[in-house]
């Protein structure tokens, strides 16, 4: 294999203990390095792409020591981490301007990079789990970052319910390790397989449920979300929303359900129930929001829930010896939409933070006409809802068109039906956003605003262009069969993972 | 009967952390929670009258390289012990970090009281 793969941890994490030594002076430079860091970051993981491997940290054989692991998943992953980062990582030169200590921020970001591209690259499960702490400590101290009022309370809510999903999770590997002896993932898979799933790993998977939901905002566990996402500085959200929620929660979810305990009809009902909540809630939810990160926060939380919806198919199908065409399918739907959802979310909530800085507010009730005064924020905002609606032949378009095939092939004409019901509901919360602050007229105290220029523009059209071009990712074979495949492949390979990843 | 014991510790910490209004109470609970599940991994590699996991001459055999069998069968799993390690460090960081915030709050609101802390809603 050509790319060592601790370079992906030791990337961010070398250039995060480096930026505060820069001082207030060095804000500059300081910048430009963050921004290096996370573009060689996403060319790698493009060029990862179609790879798999394994690496031994220290030599150690497996199973005896920690070991990364390279796959289909992995490197999807790696992808969308790599995608959102960049953008974020642009806007934020600009957009942190503001901010005292940016250094500071600048390596707490790149602290949580490291965090989540340790967790989607590690085989070993505790490992996964002191990566997942990486990333959410910095994530805790991003979202509080402002130190007013509300961020401190939304960081504080966020911190009590993120510290008990870790505690959860630490608990389940403990059980896990104390019923199979191994922490090796590939290993743990292997000896579940042999010995059934017992009362102890039954009550572990549970625990591993309500864990990573909690990290996913998953309904019932959403209740820190639409707090911390909007508290945080605008780049922040966009990387929250965009990447952290999918892999501290979605991925680590799939992992351990497909890969380490195999799949079982009760999981796949549970993640299909967990997932329809979770879209129809949110959306009610988001409906009603006058503050326009909070609403873009509450849809991330109905969003997540078709990512789940599509899993969860996948896994019900799989476990019922369905035919796998459309099992592969659900979960092509699913992934495809976190993919997606990572691209136009990031976007809004980057277009919220220029309209919030030009503005100098969030509540849509004072904002109006704002067409003319950001013409590229207005652009981008659009294309963006466009995608999250699912309007052809934008992003969101296909990944929900998918999800709604894969269900009416398997006879879910329901399930079917809440999906478009619940695009419903988004082209009703974001035609409010377009409504409200960008048609209509300009409140007077407004008139003078300017939009932000430089590379917050750049970081917006980019990934504007991006939410266009990702329909091409299904409809290109070469690209279909290159990045989204290989990850479909992993997760209806199921416990086959260990296969690849240990022996 | 330890093994219920620690869980009950668990449930214990957990119920502080969700029930109660006070702050500082709040992040003791999630200490009590984090103590119960480093208990329990120690537990997980005790062994009623082990020995100690390190290698000394009683146990080898420099002539043959072979470990005794004894020493495999009587020592205590050391793998938890690394893990509860890593575990307490990253507590701890979590912990400074959750008592901080707890004292910016406390300078802003002038109250560690949840309820009173209330300007996020819907």
């Amino acid at each position: 294999m050509s790319i060592p793969l601790p370079v992906f941890i030791a990337i961010p994490l070398t250039t995060a203990f480096v930026l505060p030594m820069f001082g207030a002076k060095g804000k500059a430079a300081a910048t430009v390095v963050a921004n290096l860091a996370t573009l060689s970051l996403l060319a790698l993981a493009i060029a990862c792409i179609g790879q798999s491997g394994v690496y031994e940290v220290g030599k150690w054989p497996i199973p005896l020591g920690i070991n990364l692991v390279l796959d289909g998943l992995s490197s999807l992953m790696l992808l969308a981490i790599g995608v959102v980062a960049a953008g974020a990582m642009l806007f934020s030169a600009g957009y942190m301007e503001r901010y005292t200590a940016k250094s500071k921020y600048l390596s707490l970001f790149l602290l949580m990079v490291a965090g989540m591209n340790g967790l989607v690259l590690s085989g070993d499960i505790f490992n996964l789990f002191v990566f997942l702490e990486i990333a959410s400590l910095a994530s805790y101290a991003l979202v509080g970052f402002g130190c007013g009022h509300e961020e401190l309370e939304a960081s504080f809510k966020y911190m009590v319910l993120g510290t008990v999903a870790s505690l959860f999770v630490l608990l389940a590997i403990a059980l896990v390790y104390g019923n199979t002896g191994v922490l090796n993932m590939a290993y743990i898979s292997k000896a579940v397989q042999s010995s059934g799933v017992n009362a102890g790993l039954g009550f572990a998977l549970g625990l591993f449920i309500v864990g990573f939901g909690l990290k996913a905002a998953l309904v019932p566990f959403h209740a820190w979300l639409p707090d911390a996402h909007p508290s945080a500085p605008a780049p922040i959200s966009a990387m929250l929303s965009g990447v952290l929620i999918k892999t501290l929660g979605v991925y680590a979810l799939a992992r351990v359900v497909f890969n380490v305990f195999g799949v079982s009809v009760e999981v796949g009902w549970l993640l299909i129930v967990l997932g329809i909540l979770s879209m129809v809630a949110g959306a009610f939810l988001a409906i009603g929001q006058w503050d326009i990160k909070r609403l873009m926060a509450y849809s991330s939380i109905s969003q997540i829930g078709y990512v789940v919806l599509g899993i969860g198919l996948g896994a019900l199908l799989l476990a019922r010896g369905d035919s796998l065409a459309w099992a592969s399918l659900a979960i092509f739907g699913g992934l495809f939409h976190l993919v997606n959802h990572a691209v136009y979310k990031s976007l809004l909530f980057l277009t919220s933070g220029s309209v919030e800085m030009s503005t100098g507010t969030r509540d849509l009730r004072e904002m109006g006409g704002l067409a003319a005064k950001l013409p590229f924020t207005r652009t981008a905002c659009t294309v963006a809802s466009a995608s999250i609606v699912g309007i052809p032949p934008f992003s969101g378009f296909w990944s929900k068109l998918i999800l709604i095939i894969a269900a009416v092939q398997a006879h879910f004409y329901w399930i079917a039906a809440v999906i478009v019901f619940v695009s419903l509901c988004t082209l009703i919360m974001y035609l409010k956003v377009q409504r409200y602050a960008f048609l209509g007229e300009l409140p007077e105290n407004l008139e003078r605003i300017e939009e932000s220029r430089g590379t917050m523009r750049v970081a917006m059209v980019s990934l504007a262009c991006l939410c266009v071009l990702m329909g091409s990712l299904v409809l290109v074979p070469g690209l279909r069969d290159a990045i989204l495949e290989p990850a479909v492949k992993v997760l209806t390979d199921g416990v086959k993972y260990s296969a690849i990843a240990g022996m | 009967m330890p093994y219920a014991l620690c869980f009950l510790l668990f449930v214990i910490g957990l119920y502080c952390a969700v029930v109660k209004k006070n702050m500082v109470k709040i992040v003791l609970g999630i200490l009590i929670m984090e103590c119960a599940v480093n208990l329990f991994l120690v537990m997980l590699g005790y062994r009623h009258d082990g020995v100690a996991p390190i290698i000394d001459r009683a146990y080898y055999d420099p002539g043959t390289g072979q470990i005794a069998a004894g020493f495999i069968n009587n020592s205590v799993d050391p793998l938890p012990q690394a893990l509860v390690l890593t575990s307490i460090v990253i507590g701890l960081g979590s912990l400074a970090l959750m008592i901080s915030i707890c004292i910016r709050i406390y300078e802003k609101y002038g109250t560690f009281d949840i309820t009173q802390i209330r300007r996020l809603r819907g």
